[in-house]
């Protein structure tokens, strides 16, 4: 990944990441996407493009249509510490509140609206407290350093151009 | 033997919500519930806290309707700063506000019927899970479903615009707001820059859904008019004209025969007219109207309510849809529970409208943006948010800090009906019956899911919000259980 500029004309890799920065380790999908930013925009990085938001929904499939591919980061109550990383497939399953899409239902959609099926990941950032209190927990601070530092990595290993051939293997 | 049949929670309704549904010896529905697990404690995390934190603070209740609260918490600390009960603040903060709502409105009214209610209404309700979502929604009517993302775009940029940011916007403070809209953030929503994000778009889409729901009512006209139908009081905002006014007004009540029982109240009169009820087997409380005490003061707030208390609608487009609309009952109060997406539509078309003439509207662009007088004590903020009133009240210490909060959400003012329309759905769907389908299942949902409630669902974890379905016994014996987590094919 670089500032090459055979890169122009290429649609970007989406990170976008979703929760409630008002609910403590909630919002460490926001904060990774955010510091992210700040970090390409800092090291003139580019090819991304950044989003956030409470939670996903149908708009965002939109978002997915215009990525060459995605990457979701979301907090999560269980699972591995202190990340998981996996690779989604577009499932058009039905959520319990269709309010807030899961990543899987949002990629199913753009598929289905756009014809659009970029390979998509999630790095689900294990939390700790969801009390509605600001910043999150310590845990949950040195769980998103870790992700932080996997996600750079990561990208700077994207091959140019060439989104079916994505490294990242499932933890 | 007794049996009882939980769902837990609702589907496609935010947050948590469990329905236990009692079956007596003879097959015969005894009792129904809707149980909310709502965020507890809430009123008393504000307390301590700087007044002007209170608008971004409260934005943590609920990641879907975070507008709503900000600018209900806003208008009490206007009233804390000396800016008046509603009326004070200069024309470009109170448009830049109204442009915010509307926003809010025009979102999450698309949402909710694009993808939570027309589903049911395309597929039917006993048709199969996997279908009735809205990826079904856009395999059946693609137009229909990429109409509703763009909608749902537009209201989230109008936010992104006037809020500042799509998380913890800061646009409104008390006062007044922190920023108007710079002429290129104007051209953006107005014009769309040669896309399909404009005013105009939003208009003309939101009189075809109107379209699309005006001709499936002709078709299912029985369903429709029938389906969970009782008769309530009636409540919200309305401007002092009886127009319907989303934003700001005076609390007017209806009774079932549309007349008036509470009339051209100030907001922050309402400890006055209102009190609440706690029950045992539930978390949320039961609000009702003090004069009518809390058997018969119960009420209805939202879109069904709105048009059901206003006596006209401000905007041409949406005031000709309200005249049909209100034909369809000769006049009389609408009690009709599937009629609220009807009124949800047109209160769509009027946000749509309202951000039209906004965005038309030179004084969004002006730099006068606050005002302050004498300190207050207290503070009451109401707002028509897109589920219903919404009450913010506090008390602030002359430290500046918040001593007291106590919030009515419009989902807690609905708390009675939707247990009413529970009962009323499950007698009619569930007595005698011996096999109980999913689709039977499904309708108790329909009718909580037309009042579009949200219960609290702020955080969102990846992997929780699990889905359980419980049949007890007489004795509370547990005789099946269905798990179900989010994003997980149901099976």
């Amino acid at each position: 990944m670089s500032s090459d500029s055979s890169r122009v004309g290429l649609k970007p890799l989406l990170i976008y990441g979703y929760g409630n920065p008002g609910r403590q380790d909630d919002g460490v999908g926001v904060a990774l996407a955010e510091e992210l930013e700040a970090w390409a925009r800092a090291e003139g990085i580019s090819g991304l493009a950044f989003d956030s938001n409470y939670q996903l929904n149908a708009e965002d499939a939109l978002a997915v249509a215009e990525a060459r591919a995605v990457v979701f980061v979301d907090a999560a109550r269980g699972g591995a510490e202190p990340f998981a990383f996996k690779r989604l497939e577009p499932r058009g399953e039905i959520g319990f509140s269709t309010h807030a899409m899961s990543p899987e239902s949002v990629l199913a959609l753009a598929g289905e609206l756009y014809g659009a099926r970029p390979p998509a990941w999630l790095l689900a950032i294990r939390g700790e407290s969801w009390e509605p209190n600001e910043p999150p927990t310590a845990a949950a601070l040195s769980h998103l350093a870790a992700a932080r530092e996997f996600l750079r990595e990561w990208l700077r290993q994207e091959p140019l151009g060439c989104p079916d051939s994505l490294p990242g293997q499932p933890m | 033997m007794t049996r009882k049949i939980v769902i837990d929670p609702v589907t496609r309704v935010e947050g948590h919500g469990r329905v236990t549904i009692q079956l007596d010896d003879e097959g015969n529905v005894s009792q129904s519930r809707l149980h909310i697990v709502e965020f507890r404690g809430f009123e008393r995390f504000v307390q301590g806290r700087p007044y002007w934190e209170a608008p971004v603070l409260v934005q943590r209740l609920c990641g879907i309707c975070p507008v709503s609260h900000h600018l209900a918490a806003a208008k009490a600390m206007d009233v804390v700063v000396g800016a008046g009960t509603g009326d004070g603040l200069t024309p470009t903060a109170e448009k830049i506000r109204r442009l915010m709502h509307y926003g809010q409105i025009f979102q999450s009214h698309s949402l909710h019927f694009f993808h939570l209610a027309s589903p049911d209404l395309l597929f039917g309700y006993d048709a199969a899970p996997e279908t009735r979502n809205v990826i079904g929604v856009a395999m059946a009517n693609r137009e229909l479903a990429t109409q509703a993302v763009l909608m749902r775009k537009y209201g989230q940029e109008v936010i992104a615009a006037t809020a500042g940011k799509k998380i913890h916007g800061t646009g409104a403070i008390p006062g007044g707001v922190n920023k108007s809209l710079t002429p290129e953030e104007r051209d953006a929503l107005l014009l769309g820059g040669g896309g399909p994000l404009n005013a105009d778009h939003m208009v003309e889409w939101s009189q075809g859904a109107l379209a699309f729901f005006k001709d499936y009512y002709r078709q299912h006209r029985e369903f429709i008019d029938g389906f969970s139908r009782f008769p309530s009081n009636h409540l919200s905002l309305v401007r002092r004209d009886g127009a319907l006014d989303l934003y700001h007004g005076v609390l007017r009540a209806v009774d079932a025969d549309g007349k008036r029982i509470l009339d051209d109240v100030d907001p922050q009169d309402y400890l006055d007219h209102f009190r609440e009820e706690v029950k045992p087997w539930s978390f949320m409380k039961f609000p009702y109207l003090k004069k009518l005490g809390p058997e018969k003061g119960w009420y209805r707030v939202g879109p069904l309510a709105r048009l059901n208390t206003a006596d006209f609608i401000p905007t041409p487009l949406a005031q000709a849809e309200f005249e049909a609309y209100k034909a369809a009952t000769g006049g009389k109060p609408n009690d009709r529970c599937m009629h609220t997406h009807w009124a949800r539509l047109i209160e769509v078309l009027h946000a749509a409208e309202c951000m039209r003439d906004l965005l038309n509207d030179p004084d969004i662009l002006g730099g006068d943006l606050t005002v302050k007088g004498a300190r207050q004590a207290v503070g009451v903020g109401l707002l028509e948010a897109p589920r219903g009133t919404l009450f913010h009240h506090y008390r602030v210490g002359d430290d500046d800090l918040i001593r007291m909060a106590n919030l009515i959400v419009s989902t807690t003012h609905n708390n009675e009906p939707m247990n009413r329309a529970v009962n009323h759905v499950a007698r009619a769907m569930l007595t005698g019956v011996k096999d109980i389908t999913e689709g039977m299942l499904n309708a108790v949902e329909v009718a909580i899911r037309a009042y579009d409630p949200c219960l609290s669902c702020a955080t969102h974890a990846y992997g929780q919000m699990p889905l359980e379905v419980t049949l007890l016994d007489a004795a509370g014996a547990v005789v099946d259980r269905r798990r179900k987590s989010a994003g997980v094919r149901r099976t």
